[in-house]
């Protein structure tokens, strides 16, 4: 009994190890500028994680195979009530390995979260609702309409309440894709009409949520041109599962002549862009 | 693992087990042998541990309510403080009369005066009713000047904490009301160390409860 | 192994008639057995509803003739439709962390077990005790009306007289949330979508029902434990699962007010318009906010605040499920082991560290939420740091193993299995805790991988460890052992083969509570894993069965057990096999030793009793470190 439990230990720490190591099913590629560096944490971290976790496996398993009871009578068991030199030796060695690893797991959250986006980022407005994506562009003059909830209006596709009498909202677009430049930082001012989103783009490695009420400012810069697959990460009801859309990264020789179109064309065009590149989906 | 060693000095203490000799360090509860689910002295204790523990619950509750306010005011643009109803002045009084009246009370259940303990029971039960209705008077007021529960975020908590507070002040008068009837009911006309234990006890929460009213009075109208 | 220091005490009288005796009883023994029930039943319902979910992400749109009969509205012409798959979502995950994983192990196995294990003949307050049980299965039966008062149209006309918010009958099955009900989705009612109407208000009534049955039964455990140990019984001789028990109760009673409060929160923003998390300037289904009598006027609530207040009871509440699973293994391994267990006075230190870092790491849980990023290093430093008090338990259960003469039972096993288990989830709570990784790991089905793992299944294994350990000290009676080890081998492997799944699907990007996946292009290539994933789900939940059976068939044919007949020291096994009313038969026990002498040189026994008042034992009293 003892053996077959140990081998069966294990068998099962073999084949869970090897289902990570064969990267048969593993992270898209990373299309951010601190996409590298977060998966270089990973990394780190999943090595300490794998081999504790096999080391602690074998070690089961080992005790489990070794210790059989023998049924012999007078045959007993060590006597012993533990080691406080082993108790302060395992304590500081997991100490300073947990907390060396949750120090240096600050570096890319810091890099990301700790300042504001970088002078001369694009900036999208997102507005998220059941179960729908908007994005606000704010055109030539690079300042957002006035919007304001009073002015929502669902059926006639004023879905974040823009203001006409505004002169800045003249140029401006809402569309249900995101459309960014390659290389440059992007500053997302992201927003919520109703219930809790939350905007995940996996190969970005980027997640944030979006909180009625709220209005959250997240920035990082996609690195990799191509169309990719956009997802509400937060049960936000019904349709949580239907709430997909496109984020579109484009070269500057594309982005540049785009963002200068006016509201009408800035979508046709969009529209052909998204048809043009292929989704990126690994 | 190698450098363990593995065998063991057998300090070897013989355990006579006589009922005399304590066995261990802790023999728990009572001095005597062990607790005794019926011993005065035990279940003295036991109310006593059991109320401390409640309290502690029951702190946990207006903290988090508390903390809720505290953000709630803090990152709030429609917050209108609403004026404190003059009556709640006399709402703190009574109560802090009524933690008077039954500190005197328990102390003559200490004295074994049966009587006296009843008779300030029942002022403090008279004098915790008195705050409970002069709460709703100010409910009635507030009410009167339009302002309710949803109104804003300020009359809400208000509303809340205080019907949080009076409906655990209301099973402190429940447990009153238990005591003295129990005290009119005794056919010994004598203290009893449950009694005393029983009143010991409430009269531990009742305290409490009004500290916790002077407690989110001050919140409610210094913080705002 | 004589009682050799007698004391008359008061005994309870034994109640005689049925419903006082089974029913209201104030015996701790025959409310641990009620609270067990529950559970048994509880996860029945949560399992059943896992298997569901299963059927649906694997076989969408597949027609279940027998689902169009028993949800008509969930599940029209049999095919589950998303209302459906998330109101069970949500249902599973409470049904299972409140009435399975809080239930079973602390108001189950604790409410027996932990009275005895320290010699006293009852609870502090048997009235209370009883209240707690009656109000936890009041809150069972409000949650399982919040399934009804959707989905049947005249259920759902009762509660319609309670208000408008009450009015069921939206078509959907129940409440829409998940277990953590994230406002303002669970605060604007109706105007949300389906399932968030009258069940949703039900769901937070039964949260807070339990929350107040939780309290009463902390209260208890702690005030019990404090106050009623038998003369030796000092808090170092204690077997770990009081330790266990009590940190626990000290968990709940501090987390479960947190809850009470916010649950009363969002139950006047959904019934009495107030906006402690509702924000202004909502728009919803086409309403903006104040003007439709459906949805009243909000303003500047903060959803964020719910979360701060959720987490700060959900993070204790996972250590609530599994410290007892904890004790319990510690327990169980040293007593078949034949061994003291390895570093005691280590282990309480673990267990104290543990429950005191949890209320300090909530906000892991929220790296994204929008709150700020500054406190979010704070919170991953501390979440990493509660790795070192769960590595020093799994060091000492291993070092427990060590030079053991391993006696392999069943609750031998699911106790090496607890072992393994734990640290298969909880080590993956490395990556989760750090703010960065977060950004790609949040609600994905990493984070379902791991908190199935560690909170749900390893709790599950040390609650099977306990009640093979146990069942024959309470019905007198041992459990059939092939039954007991076939349900460990096709469950051992059978729960790997979920979860370890589970945490590539969430490498690859896959989203929790989505479903079905068929939308998007990223997710295809995980579809065989999907496949296999509930697969080995349907084996693993066919097995139970075996458990149950194994369970109801032992009552009546197990073979009879002696009054101790694992040969371990503590209390429980020196009174009679199942024990009298008062426990000890008006005869409280004196302890002499510490829980786990086992081995002991020179003993004629290879295990000395707690109440072994004439052997020779070294100092030991599991305090000591090793002598040299």
């Amino acid at each position: 009994m003892g053996r077959a439990l140990a081998v069966i230990i294990w068998i099962i720490t073999a084949l869970s190890v090897l289902m990570f190591v064969s990267k048969k099913w593993w992270f898209p590629a990373t299309i951010s500028e601190h996409g590298p560096a977060l998966d270089r944490q990973f990394m780190i971290t999943i090595l300490v994680v794998g081999v504790s976790f096999g080391a602690a496996q074998i070690g089961l398993g080992w005790m489990v195979w070794k210790y059989r009871d023998t049924g012999k009578a007078g045959d007993r068991g060590l006597y012993t009530h533990g080691s406080n030199r082993l108790e302060v030796l395992w304590t500081v060695i997991t100490a300073v390995v947990f907390i060396s690893l949750a120090i240096m797991g600050q570096t890319v959250w810091a890099s990301l979260r700790l300042h504001d986006a970088p002078p001369g980022s694009y900036s999208v407005e997102v507005v998220a609702q059941q179960f729908q994506w908007n994005f606000h562009y704010a055109g030539k003059d690079n300042v957002f309409g006035r919007t304001d909830p009073k002015l929502i209006d669902d059926g006639a596709l004023n879905f974040i309440g823009l203001d006409e009498s505004d002169p800045n909202e003249k140029d401006d677009a809402v569309l249900a894709s995101l459309v960014i430049p390659v290389n440059r930082p992007v500053e997302l001012r992201l927003r919520s009409k109703d219930v809790i989103h939350s905007f995940w783009v996996p190969p970005l490695r980027f997640k944030q949520d979006l909180v009625p009420g709220m209005e959250i400012k997240v920035h990082f810069t996609a690195t990799k041109v191509g169309q990719y697959e956009l997802a509400c990460a937060e049960l936000c009801g019904q349709n949580h599962f239907k709430m997909r859309g496109f984020m579109l990264v484009l070269p500057d020789n594309e982005f540049e002549p785009l963002k200068a179109l006016p509201q009408a064309q800035f979508q046709e065009q969009v529209k052909s862009l998204l048809a043009k590149y292929p989704i990126i989906i690994d | 693992m190698a450098t363990m060693v593995t065998s063991t000095k057998t300090v070897t203490k013989k355990s006579t087990g006589e009922g005399s000799k304590f066995p261990g360090p802790n023999g728990n509860g009572s001095k005597r042998n062990g607790h005794d689910f019926f011993d005065p002295e035990s279940r003295a204790n036991r109310y006593r541990i059991g109320m401390w523990v409640a309290l502690a619950s029951i702190t946990m509750l207006f903290t988090a309510l508390s903390s809720a306010y505290i953000v709630r005011a803090g990152g709030a643009s429609d917050w209108v403080s609403i004026a404190m109803p003059r009556v709640l002045l006399f709402s703190t009084a009574l109560i802090l009369i009524s933690s008077v009246t039954l500190e005197v009370s328990r102390r003559s259940l200490k004295d074994s005066s049966l009587d006296g303990y009843g008779r300030w029971l029942l002022l403090t039960m008279l004098l915790g009713l008195g705050f409970l209705a002069s709460q709703l008077v100010a409910w009635r007021q507030l009410a009167r000047q339009g302002v309710y529960l949803s109104s804003n975020p300020h009359s809400s908590f208000f509303y809340l904490l205080t019907a949080a507070h009076a409906v655990h002040l209301a099973g402190g008068l429940l447990a009153l009301i238990f005591l003295w009837v129990r005290s009119r009911l005794a056919t010994e006309r004598k203290v009893t160390a449950r009694g005393q234990a029983a009143a010991d006890a409430v009269t531990i929460y009742w305290h409490f409860m009004d500290a916790l009213w002077i407690y989110l009075f001050l919140l409610l109208f210094l913080w705002r | 192994m004589s009682v050799e220091t007698h004391e008359e005490v008061h005994r309870h009288p034994a109640p005689t008639g049925f419903i006082r005796k089974y029913i209201f009883s104030l015996d701790h023994k025959v409310i641990g057995i009620q609270y067990i029930i529950l559970a048994l039943v509880a996860v029945l319902v949560g399992m059943t509803m896992s298997l569901l979910m299963r059927m649906n992400l694997s076989w969408p749109g597949t027609h279940w003739p027998i689902l169009a009969t028993l949800f008509p509205t969930g599940a029209p012409a049999g095919v589950m439709n998303p209302d459906f798959y998330l109101s069970l979502v949500t249902m599973h995950g409470t049904i299972m962390v409140f009435f399975v994983l809080t239930t079973a192990p602390q108001g189950g196995f604790g409410n027996y077990f932990l009275p005895i294990q320290i010699g006293a003949e009852d609870m502090a307050f048997p009235v209370l005790n009883m209240m707690s049980f009656w109000i936890t299965l009041l809150g069972f039966v409000v949650i399982l009306l919040a399934i009804v008062v959707e989905g049947n149209v005249r259920i759902g006309e009762w509660f319609a007289a309670l208000g408008p918010s009450f009015a069921g009958g939206s078509g959907t099955v129940g409440p829409i949330g998940g277990w953590t009900g994230y406002a303002p989705l669970s605060a604007i009612g109706k105007i949300a979508g389906p399932g968030q109407g009258a069940g949703m208000n039900l769901w937070v009534i039964s949260i807070a029902i339990f929350c107040v049955g939780s309290l009463l039964g902390a209260l208890n455990f702690i005030t019990t434990l404090l106050n009623m140990r038998t003369k030796g019984m000092s808090l170092m001789r204690m077997p770990l699962t009081c330790w266990a028990w009590f940190t626990t109760a000290v968990l709940a009673l501090l987390s479960f007010p947190v809850l009470l409060g916010g649950g009363i929160l969002l139950l006047l923003d959904r019934i009495a318009g107030t906006s402690f998390f509702i924000p202004g300037g909502l728009y919803v289904s086409g309403v903006l906010s104040g003007t439709n009598p459906n949805f009243p006027l909000h303003t500047g609530g903060s959803p964020i605040l719910w979360q701060h207040l959720f987490w700060f009871f959900g993070h204790p509440e996972v250590y609530i499920a599994i410290l007892p699973g904890m004790g319990a293994t510690s327990h169980i391994l040293a007593t078949f082991a034949r061994k003291p267990v390895f570093g005691y006075r280590a282990m309480v230190f673990a267990i104290f560290a543990i429950g005191l870092l949890g209320f300090f790491v909530w906000g892991h849980h929220m790296f994204i939420s929008g709150m700020s990023p500054y406190s979010a290093i704070a919170f991953s430093v501390l979440t990493l740091s509660i790795g070192v008090p769960s590595a020093v338990k799994t060091f000492n259960w291993i070092g427990t193993l060590w030079g053991a003469r391993i006696r392999f039972t069943t609750p031998m096993l699911f106790a090496i299995g607890f072992v393994s288990l734990f640290v298969a989830g909880g080590i993956t709570g490395l990556i989760l805790g750090q703010s960065s990784l977060d950004l790609a790991m949040h609600d994905t089905y990493i984070v379902t991988a791991h908190f199935h793992l560690v909170m749900g299944v390893a709790s599950i294994f040390g609650m099977f460890a306990a009640i093979y350990f146990w069942f024959p000290k309470m019905f007198g009676r041992l459990m059939s052992e092939s039954l007991g080890k076939f349900h460990f081998w096709i469950t051992f492997i059978g729960v790997y083969s979920i979860f370890v799944p589970m945490h590539v699907m969430g490498l690859v990007g896959m989203p929790r509570r989505f479903s079905t996946f068929a939308e998007y292009g990223f997710l295809t290539k995980l579809h065989p894993l999907v496949l296999f994933v509930s697969i080995a789900a349907i084996m693993t939940i066919a097995v139970q069965f075996v458990f149950y059976f194994n369970l109801i068939w032992s009552l009546f044919k197990g073979q009879r057990a002696s009054d101790n007949p694992w040969e371990a020291t503590t209390l429980e096994w020196s009174t009679s096999t199942p024990p009298p009313h008062d426990n000890f038969a008006g005869v409280l026990p004196t302890v002499y030793h510490g829980p786990y002498e086992f081995a002991v040189p020179g003993a004629p026994n290879d295990f000395i009793m707690q109440t072994d008042a004439g052997a020779e034992v070294t100092s030991g009293n599991g305090h000591d470190g090793h002598k040299h």
